[in-house]
């Protein structure tokens, strides 16, 4: 039995507002023992963070601790039985006590790296503070030595070399093992981790998950670890805590709360990230939609080595330009009816593909074949979209962040009717109706058009910028990112929306996105993009379960499944 | 056509407020700057009445009285019981025979009764309506009333002040509103075109910028011709003060164009088959213009304190045009402020004005993105 290294007991947490009282925590308890991993998850507003930031009095103000106990243990060597005990919960935020336990027993690390770094100083620096803060009397030698044995311990390739680089000269990944190796550099029992991951590639994930799991391991540290993603606590967590609305609902070992989960909540969060490893029920197959009469499927779009390069640098007088290919020779096929998928990490140019694609971006070269609705093609490459072109109407997109994709000075039945207005399609009252229709097939009400898009949640501004997409009656669109702002039990709903409307509206969908968990779910076909070029594209079953190419190997196997043992085999 | 159910929840009655009700709420919490407003109102207001508001004719001078001192306004009427019957001392004037300089003392046996709605000499109040009655004054129109005391002519300080906020209240609001239009257009421009435009207009806005300002307004000053009427000359120290005022506010409204122009909802719209004014107009003015009308209303001081300056340096507005700045030339020599320091309040009036501004345009800024 391994010791209990902090145990929180009925911990609220309150921010004041104008209107009253935001219960952040609203009672919840805790506990955390010696070389555990456990698994704080939970929905965006569910409290998870504010939960990381009590324990160590870091809460944004207004924000406070107002009831509870958390409960910090310390021990003298081997001993099982306690030597101090701490309650964090009434110290005060800036007392000398809590600025101890930062500096001895808790550490944290954050989402954002970059901001956590300051940039003024070296990495190596940086830890020296850290190990000096732990051991007054240490010499700046030994501390620096230290300092590098840590970041040796991250794996970083060249510790000597990092520790006298600044983080913007890292990577976001090597600059997230900084940020490791300081806060073990104060040697502590506890680690709190704040979605560490949740703003790193998948692969670049997959290696601090490992990192991760081996120094907590080998430290025999406790770790509480914040994660929104199933599938990265299916993989880490040895101890699991679902959080929902300031309360945790259900706490359990990983098994019971994978295999046997007893609140509603886990079994909805669960069955909705697991019902997106397979195929939905709504997909109808691709060719099934169009019969060919010649027996050939005509592309809808014929994509050919489209290339997009931007300049960098400009200069007043001429002088030396610097060019960045962002996209660089890209070839895909979309059938009628089809959904492609497009997949790759940041900075693969699948963005600015898709900019290229609706015209945001005039392409710097190649061919983009588009079929329109009367059978004739056009080149979209070197062509202008402007006014009531047809293929405004045709080719739509859907945005990634539904915050900033709405103006937020206009009401929503203006926002939707504003392509059919300059499409001059409706107007007027007819406009009014048009568009309450759209409304009502994206599943809002028609009431809510004379809201301002403030008034709405994430999910349902994201449905008000698909009921634009689809209100000229599109045959493509391009849905840039249009899941992954969205909390993990929208994100099915909102992919069931496309798909039914794929039905309805004869539709086809270019996917864009970094997150590989949702291609089985929705897509036909897939493209797998990295630094700007096509690594290899193929049918889902093709790509997901067989890849050919290493670094689409690498990709799939760096996907965090959220199953506990064994996954079920895949249908298809 | 099957109706696919709302899941997520909404707030039930937010929503319906446009953006303008949510800011003038914001506005409401925000103490400062509701009292700095209402000081403004009352300021315009005054300006905007002034012929009515003060006691006498700005430029009527009274030999007698030359630097009267203040006289003290009394409500009430002891003397016979209780009555409301405000009033004011008389003076009692002896002159220095040797350096012949008068001095002023209260003469307490004489009350000059005040009343409300007295009889004046008919004037035009905005130029249009005939009027014969001042809002307030002596009773009897020869008697001495002067509240904030006499200028070295024997004129009504307080008329003078209640003039000379007209021009200084005005030339602020009008030479922003001429620097906003410059600042909104061509930092739009910058902002939205970008590329080389954007920079030949950030370089001669940094060009404007290291110009040595007193200098150069001395020089714009001293082209003005001597035998302009005082309208051409207001005009011209608005332009003087927009064209080189124009340019904080063009830097502002390039920096908003250019966040908003990678908002998604600009590429929306340009996706709905929004031309270029459409997208500007409809979409990328509205969002700033709040904001925009904010740092309009923090501007407007530095122009008052512009032509304050311009005034009492003899370089801006001469008399008989009576504005803040040029009444404050009066106070020019520490002598005359010695003896009669109430000369001094325009400055007051200024700083009280520049003061609400600010307070008032901090809170505008604050309330300007009611989405934050």
């Amino acid at each position: 039995m391994s010791r209990t290294l902090l145990a929180i007991r009925g911990l609220e947490t309150h921010f004041p507002v104008a209107q009253g009282v935001v219960k952040a925590l609203d009672g919840i308890d805790l506990e955390l023992r010696e070389s555990e991993m456990l698994c704080v998850v939970g929905e965006s507003g569910s409290g998870k963070s504010a939960a990381a930031r009590s324990i160590l009095q870091i809460l944004d103000r207004p924000g406070r601790v107002v009831g509870g106990q958390i409960l910090l243990y310390r021990y003298e060597g081997d001993s099982e039985v306690p030597s101090e005990t701490i309650d964090l919960a009434r110290l005060d935020r800036s007392s000398r006590e809590i600025q101890a336990v930062r500096r001895r027993d808790i550490s944290m690390i954050f989402q954002e790296p970059m901001s956590s770094l300051s940039l003024a100083h070296t990495c190596g620096d940086q830890i020296v503070e850290a190990v000096r803060l732990r051991h007054a009397d240490m010499s700046k030698r030994d501390a620096w030595a230290r300092a590098v044995d840590l970041l040796k311990q991250m794996q970083l390739p060249d510790p000597a070399l990092t520790a006298g680089q600044y983080p913007f000269q890292l990577s976001g990944g090597m600059r997230q093992r900084v940020m490791i190796a300081m806060a073990l550099a104060s040697e502590p029992r506890i680690l709190i981790a704040d979605e560490p991951t949740t703003a790193l590639d998948v692969t670049t994930q997959a290696e601090i998950l490992a990192l991760l799991g081996r120094l907590q391991r080998s430290l025999g540290l406790g770790v509480i670890f914040i994660t929104h993603d199933m599938g990265v606590v299916a993989n880490i967590a040895d101890r699991v805590a679902v959080m929902r609305r300031g309360k945790v609902v259900e706490t359990g070992d990983l098994a019971s709360i994978f295999d046997s989960p007893q609140h509603d909540y886990t079994r909805m969060l669960l069955a909705s990230v697991q019902r997106l490893e397979q195929p939905s029920d709504l997909k109808v197959p691709a060719t099934a939609a169009v019969p060919p009469p010649s027996g050939v499927v005509e592309p809808l779009l014929q994509v050919r080595e489209l290339s997009k390069t931007f300049l960098t640098r400009t200069s007043l007088f001429g002088g030396s330009r610097q060019t960045l290919k962002a996209v660089d020779g890209v070839s895909f096929d979309v059938l009628p009816g089809e959904n492609v998928g497009i997949v790759g990490e940041s900075g693969s140019g699948k963005s600015t593909m898709a900019r290229c694609l609706v015209g945001l971006y005039p392409a710097s070269s190649g061919s983009m074949l588009y079929r329109k609705s009367d059978g004739k093609s056009v080149e979209l490459v070197g062509s202008t979209r402007k006014g009531d072109d047809p293929l405004l109407r045709e080719i739509r997109m859907i945005f990634q962040d539904p915050f900033s994709a709405l103006n937020p000075r206009m009401t929503v039945g203006q926002i939707v009717g504003e392509p059919l207005l300059l499409g001059r399609v409706a107007r007027g009252r007819e406009l009014k109706e048009r568009v309450a229709e759209l409304l009502q097939l994206v599943g809002l009400e028609p009431k809510m058009m004379e809201r301002y898009p403030h008034a709405f949640s994430g999910g349902q501004r994201q449905r008000i910028v698909i009921a634009r997409a689809i209100s000229l009656n599109p045959r493509l669109i391009v849905a840039d990112e249009a899941t992954s702002a969205l909390d993990v039990s929208l994100r099915a709903q909102m992919l069931d929306l496309m798909l039914q409307l794929q039905q309805r509206l004869q539709l086809s969908y270019v996917f864009i996105t970094h997150d590989i968990s949702n291609i089985r779910y929705f897509c036909d076909r897939v493209v797998v993009m990295h630094q700007g070029k096509v690594v290899e594209s193929g049918t889902v079953a093709q790509i997901l379960d067989a890849p050919s190419m290493p670094y689409t190997q690498r990709l799939i196997a760096s996907v965090p499944r959220p199953y506990t043992s064994k996954a079920p085999p895949l249908s298809h | 056509m099957t109706d696919i159910k709302t899941i997520d929840t909404a707030p039930s009655t937010a929503g319906f407020e446009t953006p303008l009700r949510l800011m003038m709420r914001k506005l409401a919490r925000h103490r400062l700057a509701q009292i700095s407003g209402i000081v403004l109102l009352l300021l315009y207001s005054i300006a905007l009445f002034a012929d009515f508001l003060a006691p006498q004719d700005p430029n009527a001078y009274v030999g007698r009285f030359t630097y009267a001192p203040p006289q003290q306004l009394h409500l009430f009427d002891f003397s016979d019981g209780f009555k409301l019957a405000p009033f004011v001392y008389d003076y009692k004037v002896t002159v220095d025979p040797e350096a012949l300089k008068r001095s002023f003392e209260i003469n307490t046996e004489k009350k000059i009764p005040i009343q409300l709605f007295v009889p004046s000499e008919p004037y035009l109040l905005f130029g249009l309506i005939p009027l014969q009655h001042r809002f307030v004054g002596a009773a009897d129109r020869k008697a001495p009333f002067y509240l904030l005391g006499a200028d070295r002519l024997g004129r009504d300080m307080l008329s003078r002040l209640i003039h000379g906020a007209r021009i200084s209240l005005s030339i602020g609001l009008s030479g922003v509103l001429l620097s906003l239009v410059i600042g909104v257009v061509v930092g739009g421009l910058s902002g939205y075109l970008g590329g080389r435009t954007d920079m030949v207009i950030q370089r001669i806005i940094e060009f404007i910028w290291s110009l040595p300002q007193i200098p150069l307004w001395l020089g714009l000053a001293a082209a003005m011709p001597r035998d302009w009427t005082s309208l051409q000359a207001y005009l011209v120290i608005t332009i003087i003060l927009a064209l080189l005022g124009w340019t904080e506010l063009a830097r502002v409204v390039r920096g908003k164009v250019l966040a908003l122009k990678s908002e998604d909802f600009v590429a929306a719209a340009r996706l709905d088959g929004a031309g270029e004014m459409r997208i500007i107009l409809r979409h990328i003015v509205p969002s700033f213009m709040s904001h925009i009308i904010a740092v309009a209303t923090l501007a407007i001081p530095s122009m008052i304190l512009a032509e304050t300056t311009l005034s009492y340096l003899g370089l801006g507005l001469q008399a008989p045009i009576v504005s803040w700045g040029v009444l404050l030339r009066e106070s020019q020599n520490i002598r005359t402020i010695a003896s009669a320091p109430w000369l001094l309040a325009p400055g007051f009036a200024v700083i009280l004005t520049v003061l609400a501004l600010n307070f008032f345009g901090d809170g505008l800024r604050d309330a300007a993105d009611p989405y934050s």
